[in-house]
């Protein structure tokens, strides 16, 4: 079991206020991203569920039980840090086994559980190596092992990625998410890499300097984000956003639309405009076009568009995919 | 720029100063065994000559030398003990968050910076005194009868004494390698489930295992030639109950004006350090590597 709720969880350091208040129902085999900008107090969060901070306010309840104010070893959550905080001067195989000896198991019980987890990671190979002598890759793994064995109500994962050169990445997010379907144990990850969270997680956790912008699944935050943060957080290149005359157009304060719902022409559209930048990935070109109404807007088209810097072209919104918003910043 | 041209220059600027240094310790090491394998007395100084061993042989069948051995080991593995328990209690006491933590620092450090004989004497005339010293007065205090350091446990007192002045080094060296343990292992510990002292135990200690090594090493090198605190309370004495090595060969050269006999001892003195200095790298000095 592995259902987490928070109920107006606050956390100040000193005068500061980092985390306002916050309440969240994490379901049981959920896996959950906290993602947002550096700083916007998501570690934080998460390390207040770890138990490595104190709660200023509000309670943390885990299977129904008031854990506000256990130890983090009681709360029986695993945490992958990261720099992945491995044991320097121990083997991995005593890496692996040291959460399960501290909780005093019996020798040949440990080995079975390390060997058991040694070969769902792949790292049979290593056990008896010190993790000074593993890559970065293989680190993880040792991280994510020990974190395994104690079958642990959630995983906390905090940026657990971030070292990894970017192929890697690619690999080690599939790990996990294949590792979260085996185990269907609730996880909660903090990346600020949007890829990541929209790939691996059931729901997503937007926030921002503390605060929850918007907890939903992946394609509900990209669809019908609540307000203008979680509409440019979301979705990469980032949205345009225009204001005056023709956001007054369509009723609203300020008007969005996504790079990849813009129509690239070199006869006519709505705005014309010069381009400034053009990155040509293969699959996808982005062009970042400089109009004198509205400023520079960014458009995504495919691979095979034909369009250079200082070209003059002309873009269009699709008028379906408009996303807009009033002057709160609230969507409307 | 490791090219074969620029080693061969490195190599031949850095040879006056390896040539100078190799004098100035070939020629005190070549003098001293001259002597020790001279009869070279000061009081009759024209009865000098070759002696063969005899100087080593007087010097080792004399009944002061093993116990001046077992003196100098016991010196240093005492010191070493209470420094090195002692500075990983007090680094971890220091390493908390606590209010003036610099001051507390560095008046912790200042014994370290007091020369030996002024804290020798400090420790002679001001603590140890059984008639005005504090510690009689606080015995007398409690009814009990004041201990003369120096003549019941010579050599413990002048143990306490040099551990007195070493033990801010270790704590220093210690304090700094505890403040450089990787915070989130601590964590990942703390999720694990270990107790503070398993956190000690598995955490903190392997961490400490190569700055233990340099305090030891170090303080080995300057514990074996303890001098001054001896001359100045115990004059080596009762007896010969608190001689070293050091004490003793200066006891024949300066006190007997034996010089041939104090050069071999000299030696002797050398040959037991490097010892001392094999057996202390094979057991710690792997702790050093990587």
């Amino acid at each position: 079991m592995g259902n987490i709720v928070l109920e107006k969880v606050n956390k100040c350091f000193g005068d500061v206020e980092v985390i306002p208040s916050v309440d969240l129902d994490i379901k049981d085999g959920e896996f959950v991203v906290f993602v947002g900008p550096s700083g916007c107090g998501k570690s934080t969060l998460l390390r207040l569920i770890a138990g490595l901070e104190d709660l200023t306010d509000g309670k943390i309840v885990i299977d129904g039980v008031d854990v506000s104010d256990s130890t983090p070893a009681k709360r029986e959550l695993a945490m992958v840090f990261q720099s992945y905080a491995l044991y320097p001067h121990m083997t991995v195989r005593k890496n692996i086994a040291f959460p399960l000896k501290m909780a005093g198991m019996p020798q040949d019980e440990i080995d079975k559980k390390v060997m058991a987890a040694a070969e769902s990671l792949n790292l049979t190979d290593y056990l008896e190596r010190t993790p000074g002598l593993l890559s970065g890759g293989q680190r993880q793994r040792v991280a994510i092992g020990r974190a395994i064995v104690r079958s642990p109500s959630a995983f906390l994962f905090d940026e657990p990625l971030s070292n990894l050169d970017a192929a890697l990445r690619v690999n080690m997010r599939i790990e996990i998410t294949d590792l979260h379907k085996e185990l269907k144990t609730t996880m909660i990850y903090v990346t600020h890499d949007q890829v990541e969270a929209m790939t691996m997680a059931d729901r997503i956790v937007v926030l921002q300097a503390g605060n929850v912008e918007q907890f939903g699944s992946p394609l509900d935050l990209y669809n019908k984000p609540v307000n203008r943060f979680v509409a440019g957080f979301i979705g990469s290149p980032k949205m345009n956003f225009v204001k005056g005359k023709d956001a007054d157009e369509f009723n609203a304060h300020e008007i969005g639309f996504r790079p990849e719902h813009m129509k690239v022409s070199t006869t006519k559209g709505r705005w014309k405009g010069v381009v400034s930048v053009a990155e040509h990935l293969g699959a996808d070109t982005f062009l970042h076009v400089k109009t004198k109404e509205v400023g520079t807007i960014v458009t995504r088209s495919d691979g095979e568009i034909n369009v250079n810097y200082g070209d003059t072209v002309y873009v269009s919104p699709n008028t379906d995919k408009i996303y807009r918003f009033g002057a709160d910043g609230l969507a409307l | 720029m490791a090219t074969a041209h620029t080693k061969t220059l490195s190599r031949i600027m850095n040879l006056p100063s390896i040539i100078l240094l190799f004098i100035w310790m070939i020629v005190p090491l070549g003098m001293t065994i001259y002597y020790s394998f001279q009869r070279y007395n000061l009081l009759t100084p024209s009865r000098r000559g070759f002696n063969g061993w005899f100087n080593y042989e007087f010097f080792i069948t004399d009944p002061a030398f093993f116990e001046a051995i077992g003196n100098t080991l016991l010196l240093v593995t005492g010191v070493l003990a209470i420094t090195v328990i002692g500075g990983i209690l007090l680094g971890i006491l220091l390493n908390q968050a606590i209010i003036g933590r610099s001051i507390v620092r560095i008046l912790f450090i200042s014994p370290f910076f007091i020369m030996p004989t002024v804290s020798a004497l400090i420790w002679k005339n001001m603590l140890m005194n059984p008639i005005y010293g504090i510690f009689a007065h606080i015995a007398e205090f409690f009814g009990a009868n004041p201990v003369d350091f120096f003549a019941v446990i010579p050599l413990l007192s002048i143990i306490i004494i040099v551990a007195w002045q070493w033990l801010p080094f270790a704590t220093l060296i210690l304090l700094t390698a505890m403040q450089s343990l990787d915070q989130e292992q601590q964590e990942a510990a703390d999720m694990d489930g270990a107790s503070t002292l398993a956190k000690f135990y598995y955490i903190t200690l392997p961490h400490l295992a190569r700055a233990i090594t340099v305090v030891i090493l170090i303080e080995t090198i300057f514990l074996l030639s303890i001098f001054a605190e001896i001359l100045v309370t115990t004059n080596g004495g009762p007896g010969t109950a608190s001689t070293n090595l050091t004490y003793m060969v200066y006891n024949r050269a300066l006190l007997q004006y034996d010089i041939g006999g104090a050069s071999a001892g000299g030696i002797i003195a050398v040959i037991l350090a490097n010892i001392v200095a094999i057996f202390l790298i094979r057991a710690v000095g792997k702790n050093l590597e990587a």
